[in-house]
């Protein structure tokens, strides 16, 4: 009876989880298929290869929580929301979209769901996250913010300002660093005099996890983790997650034929692949394969309404041009 | 009315606005330091705690975030800068998230932050203490930019600035915190983009910023001995631009001087007789002229410190050549010296 309720808990979590990593891997699929044909006008930075990180740690938090990205900022947005209306709106820079196509692909947000911004200039919404947490412990109100930024960040002033002052100040944060191990395409090695962010980090007054599996399930378990820690000792946690990312810093092909990454590295962590793996999970976990495809069809039927919605969608009216500059 | 000098009138328009609202509160590196930011934040730790009147480490770029993202989710900050030269630090937060944040979350979100940044000359203050930049800031849309110089408007203005949903930048001369005038106890908004006439006259109008009402005012009463008129008008608001009231005034005058308290290479004089020509062109008497900083670095030796920045002598000479007036005599006169005011080495 108690193994039964555990493994139905299980298989549910895990279904979320694969709902969710697998919206991102179809809607980014959809993107790259559709990409040359010149609609989306604009630059995109897949989030392929780290659907467990978005999946994990958007399915442990809670719905009044708070989060903040980057430019690669499809897998949280789609992660948080579930919603692909106004993404592909947003992309084909069509009105009804988030900003009514005013930001695109690299500035995604969802106020109502806790999505307060994403940002292309590196590191920049660090400080904001923590201003942001800073008003949450003000007010007592229990949310957490979970900042998602990639390695390259930790190489910005203002990470340490950011870090600094959310210690210093003991504020209900998780630092979540996407590390793919590229700055653009430029190789930790050649960008970074130290030899381990987390030993550097624990010296600050905070939490310090590390991890690099490509499993929904472990990061959905480290981030429930990070969250219990941030809400009982009011400290943050630092997250450092290592993934792979499979295409081209902006755009939406393979790149190993510039030879600044071997195909070999990316062939490894493909057999880690967290969507294939999460699938195959489901189905160790007693799920049957006719219940995914049903899943799986929805989602792409998801998308794919959402993707022909922008494409006969308007683009906006000249007077938005002027709209959302002043309050 | 009662006699307040701009310090305390800074003081009491964030008082009134910190009592009234819980949200509001104060920071900035030596905001509740013994000197109190020149004694503009006098009171505020002791009345407020340390929850709402804080120091901060000396981390100017992320502090700039931190209001972004506290004025996101609901609180109303005023981060304060004792020099708008360290703001410098944080433009990469001005001008790539809180001028377009609202814009990016598609109006979903305002950003009600006020910073406060100290501007101005004083004791060989040299080229990183002293700057202005109010170009620079009013550059960028998504920004307000104000520049109060009477007490009155010190308190009306960052009344207004503290309720506004937009972040709005206060550049504040630190000669202007000594001078005194009549300012209202209640409290009370003076609309950011208004500007205001300071003197009216018919003969000439001068369009001053910040310190530089000063000296117009100072030009303006030695010329009205000499039978010539001033009307003075001081912006106050940077950003927005109250474009009408100068308009009228110098379509009634026909001459425009402006004296900016900055450089005038791409600066607030430069876009003010801009408009001017775009505008009332054919109501000008004679072209406009511009009076500003040095195109230098601001040297800290008083001799050359003393020829970097115009002042109500400056004026003078403009007026004389602008009306063809003869040179006046000005050995009998007395400016103003900051010698009896600052004597180091703050």
């Amino acid at each position: 009876m108690d193994t039964n309720r555990v493994l139905k808990e299980r298989q549910q979590l895990n279904l979320e989880l694969y709902r969710r990593a697998y919206l991102i891997r179809t809607a980014e699929e959809k993107i790259r298929r559709h990409y040359d044909e010149n609609e989306m006008k604009t630059p995109t930075h897949l989030s392929i290869g780290e659907e467990a990180i978005a999946a994990g740690i958007c399915a442990a938090l809670h719905a009044k929580d708070q989060l903040f990205g980057t430019y690669r900022g499809h897998g949280i947005y789609l992660a948080r929301t579930q919603e692909t209306q106004k993404f592909f709106l947003e992309l084909f820079g069509k009105e009804g979209g988030i900003a009514d196509g005013k930001t695109g692909s690299m500035h995604l947000s969802a106020i109502e769901d806790g999505l307060m911004g994403t940002s292309a200039v590196v590191g920049t919404t660090l400080p904001v996250a923590v201003g942001a947490a800073f008003a949450n412990k003000v007010q007592q109100n229990g949310k957490v913010v979970a900042i998602f930024f990639g390695d390259g960040a930790i190489e910005e002033g203002v990470f340490w300002e950011s870090l600094n002052v959310a210690c210093l100040k003991q504020l209900p944060i998780l630092f979540i660093c996407e590390d793919n191990g590229l700055a653009i395409h430029t190789p930790k090695s050649q960008r970074q005099g130290f030899k381990s962010l987390c030993n550097i980090i624990r010296q600050f007054s905070c939490e310090v996890i590390h991890e690099k599996s490509t499993d929904p399930e472990i990061i959905y378990q480290l981030g429930r983790h990070a969250l219990d820690h941030t809400l009982s000792t009011q400290q943050p946690t630092f997250l450092h997650l290592e993934y792979y990312r499979y295409y081209e810093h902006v755009g939406v092909y393979e790149d190993f034929k510039f030879n600044y990454r071997p195909k070999d590295e990316f062939l490894k962590w493909y057999a880690q692949d967290p969507v294939l793996l999460q699938r195959q999970k489901l189905l160790n976990l007693t799920i049957l394969e006719a219940e995914l495809a049903s899943l799986e069809r929805k989602i792409q039927q998801q998308v794919d309404e959402s993707f022909e919605n922008a494409q006969r969608s308007s683009f906006p009216t000249a007077e938005k041009l002027y709209e959302h500059i002043y309050a | 009315m009662r006699t307040l000098s701009y310090r305390q009138a800074i003081n009491e328009a964030i008082q009134q606005e910190m009592e009234r609202d819980p949200r509001v509160f104060i920071y900035g590196l030596d905001v509740p330091d013994h000197k109190r930011i020149f004694g503009s934040t006098v009171g505020l730790l002791e009345k407020f705690g340390s929850e709402r009147c804080f120091g901060t480490p000396l981390s100017e770029d992320a502090m700039t975030g931190f209001g972004l993202g506290a004025a996101l989710n609901g609180l109303r900050p005023i981060h304060v800068h004792i020099r708008v030269d360290f703001l410098l630090l944080a433009l990469n937060q001005l001008f790539n998230m809180i001028s377009c944040y609202r814009y990016m979350t598609g109006g979903k979100c305002a950003i009600p932050l006020v910073i406060r940044a100290v501007i101005g000359r004083g004791w060989g203050q040299s080229f990183q203490h002293s700057k202005s930049l109010q170009s620079i800031f009013a550059h960028i849309p998504g920004l307000k930019v104000i520049m109060p110089t009477s007490p009155q408007d010190a308190k009306g203005l960052m009344i207004a600035a503290i309720r506004d949903n937009n972040p709005v930048i206060v550049l504040e001369h630190r000669w202007l915190y000594d001078v005194e005038g009549d300012v209202e106890e209640t409290p009370f908004e003076t609309p950011i983009g208004t500007a205001r006439i300071l003197r009216t006259g018919k003969d000439l109008t001068v369009i001053a910023t910040s310190w530089m009402n000063i000296e117009a005012q100072k030009a303006a009463q030695i010329l009205e001995k000499h039978h010539v008129d001033l009307e003075i008008i001081d912006p106050r608001s940077i950003s927005p631009l109250d474009m009408e009231t100068l308009v009228t005034s110098v379509t009634k005058t026909g001459h425009c001087i402006i004296a900016d308290y900055d450089w005038l290479n791409c600066g607030f004089s430069s876009e003010i007789s801009a408009r001017l020509m775009e505008t009332c062109f054919h109501s000008l008497k004679s072209p406009v002229k511009r009076i500003g900083f040095a195109p230098t670095p601001c040297p800290g030796t008083r001799p050359l410190e003393n020829l970097f920045y115009p002042n109500a002598i400056t004026i003078i000479r403009e007026v004389e050549k602008k009306l063809s007036l003869s040179k006046i005599d000005l050995s009998q006169e007395t400016f103003y010296s900051y010698e009896n005011k600052f004597k180091g080495p703050f």
